[in-house]
């Protein structure tokens, strides 16, 4: 291997992790909503996909931004999700697991193909970026470059990873949302109102991928087509952390992130979507309930 | 207390239940007794609305249960221990009781529920903190019928709580019961150990293929020619 390459590696991996962390927070919503309803929402990606587009234009038209308009986003996702369970998701409440995850699957993609020429309607198909007065700060640690906006973005990532566990371990609410993951049946002889539970979790899941959009929103760009790309990312992290552990997901992510970027570099950057597929599919042979995931489920 | 009458249930096209009449009054302790697949499950599950019944009433203290919704129905004051406890084993022993009382009547009165479910189940106690997955059969059983216990009801349903345990453990089991039915709770008990559950029991009913085809004291149906020959050996 040429020396120079052999010195960008660390470089690589750090940007990697960075971005393991957006791939992480994408599939945390998508895991949370899959669990508690067993919805496989395919058009999660086009959550993000608004929610990036939401800041892009926060800022654009009010200068406020990325990471203060944070709330406003959670607000708008959470609005939408709201929106969208009310009128299509909450149809497929009633059904088995099994055409839960197929229906489910078919309005997805029907929704995700809407909303894409919804957002091209709207505003065009352009890529659009943010950037701030801080967008190009770079920190330096042994030699390392650490972009600013990517390490905050890593750092709200790993806020909502941990406010979520607390959520989940310490409230009532978070309780009877895990109780429902595990048995729904009997956590309704608890007296949990279950389709509460759906539709709060649903809710959930989208402002977390409004807080997804937005940060891919600063650290990349944003396009309508971006969704598929977003929700396949986060299939493939989902699996790989494994099902009931959001830690687990959200190492996942960083570990897909960091494989891609490094065999990117050493092998060649055709290869980093295989490469992330390959690990996925050992992940399925050798620990198919996923690295951090329980062996129950 | 509770009346169902006349109930006739389905799971699709398949009819489970047919005419299923039965009563509890307060502070008894009754069973409902037969083989597999009889339909004592579906009773059940017909009473916390689990399944919807399409002809038929189920009444309970003058409330339509029909109407209701599952979790209503446990507002109402009816807790269910389902077949094989169906604790939640990923959280802890502490956890799983904590959500017993998840009903805003019981959460209120949480600490002291808690205290009353250690006093009955000590074990529970010294595992509070235990992944509810590491239990021992007995314990999950335990564990069950204490989180059941935790939303207060005045009615208790239970589903085979004698099922997978040590025959030493189910003696136990039906003494504990007697003694919750003792500090006034009402009890259904739904069982395969037939000799069992009639001699703990204040009534029985005995149900054979979605039908009532018996009941009456335990030592009535004791006696009772077919009930020895088909269950007792």
């Amino acid at each position: 291997m040429e020396l120079y390459i052999l010195e960008a590696i660390p470089q690589n991996l750090v940007f990697g992790i960075l971005v393991g962390a957006l791939y992480g927070l994408a599939a945390l919503g998508l895991s949370l909503v899959f669990g508690v309803t067993k919805f496989l929402n395919v058009a999660h990606g086009e959550l993000l996909m608004i929610g990036g587009y939401a800041t892009f234009w926060i800022f654009s038209l009010w200068g406020i931004g990325p990471f203060l308009s944070l709330p406003l986003n959670i607000l708008i996702l959470s609005l939408i999700g709201l929106v969208l369970y009310k009128l299509l998701f909450v149809r497929m409440v009633k059904l088995d697991e099994e055409s839960k995850i197929k229906n489910t699957m078919l309005v997805g993609f029907g929704l995700s193909l809407i909303l894409q020429n919804l957002a091209v309607f709207l505003w065009t198909a352009d890529d659009r970026g943010i950037t701030t007065a801080y967008s190009s700060e770079v920190l330096k640690f042994l030699g390392i470059r650490f972009p600013l906006v990517r390490l905050a973005s890593f750092a709200v990532a790993f806020i909502c990873l941990i406010a979520l566990n607390i959520f989940l371990r310490k409230t009532f609410t978070g309780k009877a949302i895990r109780a429902t993951v595990e048995d729904w049946e009997a956590a309704s002889l608890m007296g949990i109102d279950i389709h509460k539970v759906y539709l709060f979790s649903f809710v959930l899941g989208a402002a977390l991928a409004g807080i997804a959009g937005a940060l891919v929103s600063i650290t990349f760009s944003v396009n309508p087509f971006m969704g598929m790309h977003w929700t396949l990312k986060a299939l493939v992290v989902m699996v790989l952390g494994g099902l009931g552990s959001f830690t687990g997901t959200f190492v996942g992510g960083i570990l897909l992130g960091a494989t891609e970027s490094v065999t990117s570099l050493v092998i060649g950057g055709n290869y980093r979507e295989v490469v992330g597929l390959v690990l996925f599919l050992l992940v399925l042979i050798f620990r198919p309930q996923g690295l951090l995931g329980s062996k129950q489920r | 207390m509770l009346k169902l009458d006349n109930i006739n249930a389905y799971y699709g096209d398949l009819q489970a239940l047919w005419g299923v009449s039965l009563q509890v009054n307060e502070g008894e302790l009754v069973a409902l007794v037969g083989p597999n697949g009889a339909g004592k499950t579906t009773t059940l599950r017909v009473i916390t609305g689990l399944l919807k019944h399409p002809s038929g009433s189920v009444t309970f203290e003058s409330n339509d249960l029909s109407k209701e919704t599952v979790h209503k129905i446990v507002e109402l004051g009816i807790s269910q221990v389902p077949e094989g406890g169906r604790i939640f084993s990923g959280m802890s022993v502490l956890e799983n009781l904590e959500l017993g009382a998840f009903v805003p009547k019981a959460r209120k009165g949480k600490e002291q529920s808690l205290k009353r479910v250690f006093e009955i189940f000590p074990r529970l106690e010294e595992r509070q903190n235990q992944q509810a997955g590491t239990l021992s059969g007995g314990e999950r059983q335990m564990l069950a019928i204490g989180r059941a216990l935790m939303s207060k009801p005045k009615l208790l349903l239970l589903d085979e709580p004698s099922f997978g345990l040590a025959p030493i453990l189910v003696q136990q089991m039906f003494l504990m019961i007697e003694e919750i039915n003792k500090h006034g709770v009402t009890v259904l008990l739904v069982e395969q150990n037939v000799r069992m559950a009639l001699e703990s029991a204040h009534r029985s009913y005995v149900i054979e293929n979605g039908r009532i085809v018996g009941q009456g004291s335990g030592d009535d149906l004791l006696s009772f020619e077919s009930i020895r020959s088909a269950y007792l050996g």
